[in-house]
Formats: structure tokens, C-alpha cells, sequence
């Protein structure tokens, strides 16, 4: 038995599948996951996000700690509620998770951190937070669920309190403001529009129902991987973990490089990365031949070596499979993939695979 | 609650047989086994003709979730294939006992019963792996 969220008895009632993910009991999917996943792509979905780790970070020097702590630059953040997605690295360099960090006020940072991780997160972060005097609070009191779609944020307004709808929908993307007892957030990890909300335990059923209720289908953590996978989201301990770098995860973009004298954790060993051309690649495979890819399966590419897929399934959306991939340096478009013995066709496509509802790639 | 029909003889490996009126066994899997996959969406099929052991692998079922081998449960030899799954796998998750079949084998031998599960003990291998 794991750790349950205050939705789990909704969850049960809809008739779920019920697995562990990371000590919790959670949803896998109330029926069909493909419907599950088609309804976020054309209408709404709702998630139960709950076992995720919320942890409040205060202190005069938080921002100094955070731009110490992470490799994308909390600098950025400016507005209130504005969010940003970095990794939290070790000396080497390697991901000791990724996340969202929100900005609250010049003394207050949140950020949401993976359930799998927690332990070693909050770890890592006191660890380092006593040097600036920053107190690390985790918030185990707060629901957390994300309504995800092109119709999610309409449809969720009402859920809110109507003293609330018309300023949460006017958020910017990437953006969250708290809501009375709510914090609600322009944010996903679907790529498509909608908002995760957190919320006091207590109130998260009615919460729940109210999205129902409005026309939003419960959604578990099996639509939640096809729908990351399209959008090409990296999840933690798939496509990166402690012995790989945002530089191999395809998560270069989230290194914040200038300027250049922010000494965040792992700088050193990523400066040395960037400049080896040995770096390996990461990229979006589409499979061109019958089948379905899968994590760790070998990637071989002619005359230049191995690779391995992260994160491998059938999309829905696209009626093929996709995958992503850590592979050799080198300038090739084709490949091959060992499934089960049979080399199949894959192309290397420029990701996401979808976005927004529309297919994004050449199929 | 799976649906378990009374009529058919049943593996440990979640797999349904029936003996046809000619004399070959047509052969799928079960309800419990789509359900515990989730939506199907490639099955791989062998070819007609091929000659299979008992416990080897003849076909492949994947869903979403994962691949799964499909084992034959007696010796034999493949005589057809259902190739509306290569279409329609979800055909696998709609009627797995009748749309749904996945092979048909004419066995090479008597088939010997002892090796197969009737109803009743496949409801209680069901039972064992719920509790």
C-alpha cells in the first residue's frame, strides 16, 4: 500500500487502474488511455498531480541560493508568479532533477519538484539553503491538479470562484498568481494550453468534481507519458538522471550561460561538455516501419556508433511511434533500432512531435 | 470482474484456446490479459505455415504500455492469421474471445488437456495473482 492523495477515492469510484508511481497509488487510467490522451489533445483533461513534492523556499538571500542552485538563471523572473523551468545539478554536472520554480516575492520562491525524488531534493536543497540562510518548507498539506487542453482553462474558470476566473484567465503562459487559498498556473506537461492548480487537501475533491462535472476527463499518469512524449518533455529518471547532463537530455536550452560568472552547481563540468564535440546528441525518432519503440532499445547508426532510446511509445495523436533518443555526435538523419532482434527504420525528426492539437513533424 | 467463457481452455500465460469442430484450435488472449495490457496498438503476426513447439513465441501483442509475447500453447502449425489486427488492434481490447482471435493452428498431435487450464482453475490463478 503507498501513499494515497486526498483524490484517491474519486479515483477508485471512476473505476481506475490503480499502480505505484514512486510510493503512491495513483491512477494509470479509468478505461481506455488513448481516449484519455485524445480528450486533452481536443477538449480537456483533468490530472491528478497531487504526489508531487511542493516546497517553499524563503529568506532575504533566496534569490542568491536559487541562482547558486540552479542551472537556468532565477534572474529572469521578474513578475510575480512568473515561472521557470531548470534542472538542479550535481559537481559533475548530472541531473539531480528537474522542475518548476515559481516567484512568489523578493523572500519567496515555490518550487515543484518529481515524487520519485523527494527525499534526495529535499536533501540536496537544505543542504545547501543553510549556507544563505534560506528555511526550506515542503507544503505536504497542498492537492495539486492540472487541467489540461484547448478548452481546459474555460471550462476550469468557474471551478475557481467567480472573484477569481477573469484575472486567472487572463494569466500569460508561464505565469501563476495565487487565488484566495488556490495558487493557479499557466503551466503543463501536456503541450497543450491549460493550468496546474494547488490547493488545501481539503478542498481538491470539490475541485475535482467541478472540472468533471464541466466536461474535463479524468486523465492518469499513462495518457499523462504519451502526452509528455509528444511534446517532447523530458521525464526524470528516463531521459536524465544523475550521470547525464542537460547538455545529453536535450536540455541545453535551460542552461542559463551568461552571465558568465554565475557560479551555479555543475558550471564547471558542463563548460567542459559543451566545448567536446564527442557530446552526445539528443533527438525526436519517428519510426518508419511497423512496430513500437521502447526505452532502452539500441539505436545503431551506420558508421558512427550506438545509442540508446530514453523514452519510447505509440502516439495517438500521430498513429506511429515516436520515441526519444541519446545518440552518437554526428550530422545523420536515419537510423536503425534493435526491436527484438529486427532492425527497423526510424528518421531523426527536429521535436516537439506535437504541440498545441497539431502534429508538428513530417509523417 | 474479467469474463471468463465457460467453453474454452485457458494458460497460465493468460491465453484462451478453442477446439473447432475441425479439428484445429483457434487462439487468443484473454479478457484479464487485454485489460492488465490497456489499448492495444500493434500486433505482430507470424506467418501461415510456420511450425510452432509448445511455450515458443508466436506473436506479440503491444499496447501502450508494453509489448507482450503471445506463446503457443500446444504444437502445432499456423494455418491462419488474424489480419484484421494489423488494422484494428484494438479489436484485441474490444472482444478479446471472438473479434479479437489472434491465430488459428492445426495441432500436430493429440493435444494433451494436462497441459491446459479449464475455467476453474484459470479463475483461480486469477484469484491468487488479485489477492
Amino acid at each position: 500500500m503507498g501513499s494515497k492523495t486526498p483524490l484517491y477515492d474519486r479515483h477508485v469510484a471512476a473505476g481506475a487502474r490503480i499502480v505505484d508511481f514512486g510510493g503512491w497509488d495513483m491512477p494509470l487510467h479509468y478505461g481506455s488511455q488513448k481516449e484519455e490522451h485524445h480528450a486533452v489533445r481536443n477538449n480537456a483533461g483533468v490530472f491528478d498531480v497531487s504526489h508531487m513534492t511542493i516546497v517553499d523556499l524563503e529568506g532575504e538571500r533566496v534569490r542568491d541560493f536559487l541562482r547558486h542552485l540552479l542551472a537556468n538563471d532565477v534572474a529572469k523572473l521578474k513578475e510575480s508568479g512568473k515561472a521557470l523551468y531548470t534542472c538542479m545539478l550535481n559537481e559533475s554536472g548530472g541531473v539531480i532533477d528537474d522542475l518548476i520554480v515559481y516567484f512568489m516575492h523578493d523572500s519567496w520562491f515555490r518550487v515543484v519538484v518529481n515524487a520519485a525524488t523527494r527525499d534526495k531534493d529535499l536533501a540536496w536543497i537544505r543542504k545547501h539553503a543553510e549556507d544563505f540562510d534560506v528555511s526550506v518548507d515542503e507544503r505536504a498539506e497542498l492537492a495539486m491538479i492540472a487541467v489540461q487542453g484547448p478548452n481546459a482553462r474555460e471550462l476550469a474558470a468557474p471551478c475557481l470562484g467567480a472573484e477569481w476566473a477573469e484575472q486567472a484567465l487572463a494569466l500569460k503562459l508561464f505565469t501563476g498568481m495565487e487565488a484566495g487559498e488556490l495558487f493557479v498556473a499557466r503551466t503543463g506537461y501536456t503541450g497543450e494550453d491549460g493550468w496546474e492548480i494547488l490547493m488545501p487537501a481539503g478542498r481538491a475533491p470539490a475541485i475535482w468534481d467541478c472540472l468533471v462535472s464541466g466536461g474535463a476527463a479524468p486523465c492518469g499518469l499513462g495518457a499523462r507519458d504519451t502526452l509528455r512524449l509528444e511534446a517532447a518533455m523530458n521525464l526524470y529518471g528516463s531521459d536524465m538522471d544523475e550521470t547525464i547532463s542537460p547538455l545529453e537530455a536535450g536540455l541545453g536550452w535551460t542552461v542559463a550561460w551568461e552571465p558568465d560568472d554565475r557560479d551555479f552547481i555543475g558550471r564547471a563540468a558542463l563548460e567542459k561538455q559543451r566545448a567536446d564535440s564527442a557530446t552526445r546528441r539528443f533527438a525526436g525518432l519517428l519510426l518508419e516501419d511497423k512496430g513500437v519503440l521502447r526505452n532502452h532499445q539500441r539505436v545503431v547508426v551506420d558508421s558512427i556508433g550506438d545509442g540508446e532510446i530514453t523514452s519510447g511509445g505509440f502516439s495517438p495523436t500521430i498513429g506511429r511511434s515516436i520515441a526519444l533518443a541519446r545518440l552518437p555526435a554526428g550530422d545523420y538523419d536515419r537510423a536503425q533500432v534493435d526491436v527484438r532482434g529486427k532492425l527497423l527504420r526510424v528518421r531523426i525528426v527536429k521535436t516537439p512531435f506535437v504541440r498545441n492539437g497539431q502534429v508538428r513533424i513530417e509523417v | 470482474m474479467s469474463e471468463l467463457p465457460g467453453d474454452l481452455l485457458y494458460t497460465n500465460d493468460h491465453e484462451w484456446l478453442r477446439r473447432e469442430d475441425d479439428g484445429s484450435v483457434t487462439v487468443g488472449v484473454t479478457d484479464h490479459a487485454q485489460a492488465a495490457l490497456g489499448d492495444l496498438v500493434y500486433v505482430e503476426l507470424p506467418e501461415v505455415g510456420l511450425e510452432v513447439d509448445i511455450g515458443g513465441d508466436m506473436a506479440v501483442v503491444e499496447s501502450v504500455k508494453a509489448a507482450s509475447d503471445v506463446y503457443a500453447p500446444i504444437d502445432g502449425t499456423i494455418t491462419a492469421i488474424n489480419e484484421e489486427l494489423a488494422d484494428d488492434p484494438e479489436r484485441i481490447n474490444a472482444d478479446p474471445y471472438g473479434d479479437g482471435w489472434i491465430v488459428k493452428l492445426q495441432p500436430s498431435g493429440a493435444i494433451d488437456e494436462s497441459e491446459l487450464l479449464s475455467p476453474e482453475a484459470y479463475q483461480s490463478l486469477l484469484d491468487e495473482e488479485d489477492a
